[in-house]
């Protein structure tokens, strides 16, 4: 995977996953696409139009927190979402995201240093973020081992498939 | 590293003692902070989360699941569905609980089915539900995952955990009057914040605790999933040895967290407490019932995994019994599982609802989380004794909902408007 860059799209403390993709949408469908057409509906009805595949999210403290859907980071993914940037994460959310290959960072004081607009640039594996814009970068909490090999693999899916596959030979 | 060592350590906190001893491959201490790959004692999930994992279980190549007798399926968030595309999810459930032979348990709640007939102290507990947290009341380490990573425990049996950091808080005195486990809960969220837990193992103590039953302390541990933990547990004690007894429920490890372990502590002076909501819409916006009594609603819910059970349910029937539900207000009435729905029949609970003019449903998630039994309209303001007041939880992303008690939401019902309990027992 090499470095993204892409607009960013802010968002405060506490996104919830029943802002970022309510229940009665998750509930009827597994079709990815569907979702992504409801995506943050609950803090804005327009963003699914508005964003742009290789777009980034850049949100405050606890991001994803409330449900284990995993068809928020699903959602947001399917967006054309290539990153979220976040203050701190929900934990399920995090470890969903990282499941399902959408890349996750955790930067201490990132919200207050990219506007809504900013280019942002984020290198997953070198666990750097960088405002193009106003030209700052910031360090992003580092992975651990077990985790940066499922982000490499693109999911969880691919992982356990490699694996079984280097187990059988 | 010896397993009795293990349990004996003062030093080690209850996560740091349990995932150390359910390692799978190696055999070393795991300390806070660290990776553990832990096997899985039980795994759950619901209609919300399951028909995913059963794809993606499909494209990792699943066969077979690595031990069906440590699944459980349950169909709870939409029961009965609401829809056909709904009940399409639930054949997909059906199938595949048929053709693996794992159990499925349909209309009741999850975790009141995990807690009425599966968990026990010592386990290992992963759920594709955040509120898995409830099961520490048990005296398990049990915490909520997404669907891929289910997918992958019904292949492998084993999931990596990192260790959690641990958070006590002690609970000191005793309770007054009209004060519940869910104020004590909602209390400590207004205290530490929405992410105030985030990812630790918050361990419930002191002497209040001794005093709560089973039901109270799974409402402690489910809100604790509120303040982002990744897990809760209120150490095994005579408490929950004779509600195990009662179940007839048997053999299990007793883990109990060192005394001298490197931990957070806070505390709670249960004697000062009142009757607390959770304002519009977040968990930590805390406020005395006093402080927005008058507030007129709409809708008045009593059920769901945090306040369901047969003891929520006697508690609002105190406030109700001889009293009438305003007029224009709806009250939901929904059992969290079909055992407490009967229990509550046998004793004459639901009659004294119904009379009140409570609408009495089947066991479901429904209104908890706005699928179906009671889904509010624009404007709408509802008072709810379930986990979750974000933006659009239980239906139009302009409507509101309060958490509070059973007791609360029941006084709040027959006035018509937010209302303090303590004035009506
Ligand atoms: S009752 Fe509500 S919080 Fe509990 S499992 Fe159902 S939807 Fe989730």
């Amino acid at each position: 995977m090499s470095v993204i860059r892409g607009r960013a799209w802010k968002f405060g403390d506490n996104v919830d996953t029943d802002v970022i993709i309510p229940f009665k949408y998750k509930a009827r469908t597994l079709d990815p696409k569907e979702l992504a057409e409801h995506v943050m509906e609950g803090l804005d009805p327009e963003f699914a139009k508005k964003v742009k595949p290789g777009d980034v999210i850049v949100a405050g403290k606890n991001f994803g927190c409330g449900s284990s859907r995993e068809q928020a980071p699903l959602a947001i993914k399917a967006a054309g979402v290539a990153a979220v940037v976040a203050e701190s994460f929900a934990r399920i959310f995090f470890r969903n995201a990282i499941n399902i290959g959408l890349p996750v960072l955790e930067v201490k004081g990132i919200s207050g240093k990219v506007d809504e607009g900013d280019v942002v640039e984020v290198d997953l594996f070198a666990g750097e973020v960088r405002n193009a814009t106003k030209n700052v970068a910031f360090k992003a909490s580092p992975l651990p081992p077990t985790v940066m090999e499922i982000l490499r693999a693109g999911g969880l899916v691919n992982y356990l498939k490699r694996r079984r596959k280097r187990e059988d030979q | 590293m010896n397993r009795v060592d293990v349990l004996r350590d003062e030093h080690l906190t209850f996560a740091e003692k349990i995932l150390t001893l359910k390692q799978v491959e190696e055999n070393v201490i795991k300390r806070s902070g660290e990776i553990a790959v832990v096997s899985v004692d039980l795994a759950a999930g619901q209609d919300g989360t399951s028909p995913l994992a059963i794809k993606v279980f499909r494209e990792m190549g699943g066969g077979k699941v690595w031990n069906p007798d440590k699944a459980l399926l349950v169909i709870d968030h939409t029961y009965p569905s609401a829809s056909s595309q709904i009940s399409d999810l639930h054949k997909l459930m059906r199938s595949f609980a048929r053709e693996q032979g794992i159990r499925l348990v349909e209309g009741s709640v999850i975790h009141q089915v995990l807690l009425e007939d599966y968990v026990a102290p010592g386990m290992l507990v992963v759920g594709a539900d955040s509120h898995t947290t409830t099961h520490g009341a048990l005296g398990a380490f049990a915490t909520g995952i997404g669907s891929t990573e289910l997918a992958a425990v019904w292949l492998e049996g084993s999931i990596w955990l990192k260790v959690p950091e641990t958070l006590r808080v002690r609970l000191d005195g005793s309770l007054p009057k009209g004060v519940y486990a869910k104020d004590i809960a909602l209390a400590f969220i207004g205290q530490v914040g929405a992410d105030g837990a985030n990812y630790k193992s918050v361990e419930w103590r002191g002497d209040a605790i001794s005093k709560l039953s089973v039901a109270s302390r799974a409402t402690l541990c489910n809100m604790s999933m509120e303040a982002g933990a990744k897990n809760a547990v209120v150490e095994y004690d005579s408490v929950a040895k004779s509600y195990l007894e009662e179940v007839g429920r048997s053999p299990f490890v007793v883990v109990e967290s060192g005394k001298k372990a490197e931990v957070e502590e806070i505390s709670v002076d249960c004697f000062k407490l009142e009757p607390v909501v959770a304002a519009p819409s977040r968990v930590d916006n805390v406020k005395a019932v006093r402080e927005v009594e008058g507030t007129p609603i709409d809708q008045a819910f009593i059920g769901s995994c945090t306040n369901g059970r047969l003891e929520d349910l006697v508690e609002a029937a105190k406030v109700l019994r001889g009293r009438k539900v305003k007029d224009g207000v709806r009250l939901i009435v929904t059992p969290a599982s079909r055992r407490v729905y009967y229990e509550a029949l046998r004793l004459g609970v639901l009659e004294a609802l119904f009379k009140a003019g409570a609408v009495i449903t089947n066991p479901t998630c429904g209104a908890c989380v706005g699928t179906h039994l009671g889904i509010l309209g624009e404007g709408e303001v509802a008072i709810s004794s379930s986990n979750r007041n974000f933006i659009g939880r239980m239906g139009h992303p302009k409507s509101q909902v309060y958490l509070a008690s059973p007791a609360t939401v029941a006084a709040s019902a027959v006035r018509g408007a937010i209302s303090d309990p303590r004035d009506l027992l």
